[in-house]
């Protein structure tokens, strides 16, 4: 899109995350939340709903669940409860989704999100709410049955999900995406949640609108409900669509909000279109009221402050840091930060032991990342240590080889399991010393009287012709090496 | 507070209840009648008492999270009124 052509509206977004937290057991059984098990063998009298079974709070849902609010910067009330929220669906055994209503467990958060290429200035994007309660099962239309019936498997039926909502602060598709990708970041640090879209352990819905100026004021178009959404490109694509569809239907109709109800429509990633779904339920209808089987939940300052001393360094923390310890750019620090905790502490451990933070950060981009990517491999697996790897580094930093060779004993290392040493013994690459540099050197220049005369005319760049007859000669020297002393030679004659 | 039989009939239909016309009559009297009962509640002065949610007085019941064996499939699907080898069959579930 371009970004010279002004969009003639402005486009409002909020956004509803759930993220399934990483606990071994549902929120009110104990049955597993393994995901991929054949259907409906992960399941408790409580999770299908059988009468005369009471739910119990699983402790290590709502450990997960504050330390991501706090996180959040969210106020932690001292008091939150949980509440029936009522449908009937067939994936909904109970026929109401504990969730909580009025007293969520957190409220009033933030999450700054920026872009490291300044596409759009940095903001804080204000969080309405977090709050903690069980999914549904999964239903399966068998298309081969043609209109048959439809397959319910519940084992995913109560596993503990947080839903994070936003404040309608997102301006675009972009900003959605980025907020979206920092979240995914910041829930991976905190170790809260694999954050797996395929197995769905985060989904997100999207709530879309547009202020349009006119002659007559500033309008709205009705709020839409964009759902369906697979992946955090599809969400991009999906919101920059919609904001378009809603332009053009409003150019259409002039209808705006509040004179139609509020529409749910899916994203159909083939077609690249979004789709009207069934109309939504008014919130009022779902008759929320506590849930008299579970006690509330109170949270104590103090238990904050220990949440809080145990976070450890968040990723916007960590960017900022390894600018002024590393002296890296904030580009750099980004693209490292957000590969994740492994390529960061990689990336430290080389910075410390080699002693050149823009060098690790050179090396780490380009070649770690790289065969992460071609091999398929995790941080955890990779072949060559970030010490070893650091002893490489310090080779190319004293001189001993270029960056050229460095590479290929790099190559060397991540077959061989060797070390840097062992592997440059085994290429046969040492540093040339200084006799026998200048011993080729003399020969060079003997043979090539043309360039010592060019040289002396002040044409120093003749030198150049002289580099690759001295690797053929010993593929180990060091072309820098070569050009200094052939010009100290040619100095002294 | 009585209530009227329009709402009634909204609250039956949320609950999926078909009920006849003279079931609608019968209910929003009722109905009405339960709720003229607990509204005696509000003849209490409950300045100063903090709101509770739940009638006892507790709070934080929570277990570990440690697993426990799942409900074998043939007792999980036991009761349903219709199933397959694997899952619950109920009428099909169109849209989305």
């Amino acid at each position: 899109m371009s970004r010279v052509e002004k969009a003639p509206y402005q486009i409002i977004i909020g956004l509803e995350t759930h993220v399934q937290l990483k606990t071994q057991t549902k929120l009110f059984s104990r049955s597993s939340t393994a995901f991929g098990a054949p259907p409906n063998t992960q399941t408790s009298p409580v999770d299908i709903g059988l009468p005369g079974s009471l739910p119990v709070m699983n402790r290590r849902a709502y450990e997960l669940a504050l330390r991501t609010a706090v996180a959040l910067n969210c106020t932690i009330p001292r008091y939150t409860k949980w509440d029936r929220k009522q449908y009937f669906y067939p994936d909904l055994p109970k026929g109401y989704q504990i969730s909580q209503y009025d007293l969520p467990m957190s409220c009033e958060g933030w999450l700054e999100i920026s872009d490291s290429k300044d596409a759009f200035a940095p903001k804080r994007v204000r969080i309405i709410r977090a709050h903690l309660e069980e999914d549904a099962g999964k239903s399966m239309h068998d298309e081969a049955a043609g209109k048959a019936d439809s397959r319910i498997d519940l084992n995913r039926a109560g596993t503990p999900l947080l839903e994070i909502v936003t404040y309608p602060d997102l301006s675009s598709p972009q900003e959605a995406k980025a907020y979206l990708e920092e979240l995914k970041l910041l829930l991976l640090y905190l170790e809260v949640s694999d954050c797996n879209m395929e197995e769905g352990s985060l989904r997100v819905d999207a709530n879309i609108n547009l202020h349009i100026d006119t002659p007559d004021g500033e309008v709205a178009t009705p709020i839409v409900e964009v759902k369906n959404m697979n992946s955090f490109r599809s969400v991009e694509r999906a919101l920059s669509y919609e904001a378009q569809r809603q332009y053009e239907v409003w150019q259409e109709t002039g209808q705006t909000k509040g004179q139609v109800p509020k529409q749910t429509r899916g994203w159909d990633d083939q077609a690249q279109v979004t789709r009207g779904q069934r109309h939504k339920e008014e919130s009022s209808d779902y008759r929320y009221f506590p849930d008299p089987d579970l006690c509330p939940v109170t949270t104590t300052p103090e238990q904050i402050e220990e949440v809080q001393r145990q976070l450890g360094e968040l990723p916007a923390a960590t960017r900022a840091r390894l600018v002024s310890q590393f002296g890296i750019t904030p580009y750099d620090a980004d693209v490292i930060v957000n590969q994740g905790r492994g390529v960061l502490t990689y990336f430290e451990e080389l910075a410390q032991a080699s002693g050149d933070g823009k060098q690790a950060s050179n090396w780490v981009q380009q070649d770690v990342l790289r065969t992460l990517k071609e091999t398929a491999c995790a941080i955890d697996a990779f072949p060559v240590s970030a010490l070893r790897l650091a002893e490489l580094l310090q080779a190319v930093r004293n001189n001993e080889v270029d960056n050229a060779r460095a590479r290929t004993i790099f190559a060397e290392m991540l077959g061989s399991r060797l070390s840097a040493r062992e592997a440059m013994k085994k290429l046969g690459i040492e540093k040339v010393d200084a006799s026998d540099l200048e011993n080729l050197c003399r020969e060079l220049l003997a043979k090539n009287p043309h360039v010592v005369t060019d040289v002396k005319n002040g044409k120093e760049k003749a030198i150049g012709s002289l580099i690759g007859q001295a690797r053929q000669k010993n593929p180990n020297v060091n072309p820098n090496d070569v050009r200094r002393m052939c010009l100290e030679l040619i100095a002294k004659e | 507070m009585s209530l009227t039989r329009e709402e009634v009939k909204k609250v039956s239909l949320l609950a999926r209840l078909l009920l006849s016309e003279d079931e609608l009559d019968a209910m929003t009297a009722q109905l009405g009648q339960v709720l003229d009962y607990v509204q005696q509640l509000e003849e209490l002065n409950t300045d100063g008492v903090e709101p509770m949610a739940h009638a006892i007085d507790l709070a934080n019941v929570l277990a570990d999270d440690g697993l426990e064996p799942s409900l074998d499939r043939e007792a999980a699907l036991a009761n349903a009124p219709k199933r397959d080898a694997e899952c619950y069959r109920v009428p099909a579930v169109l849209g989305e």
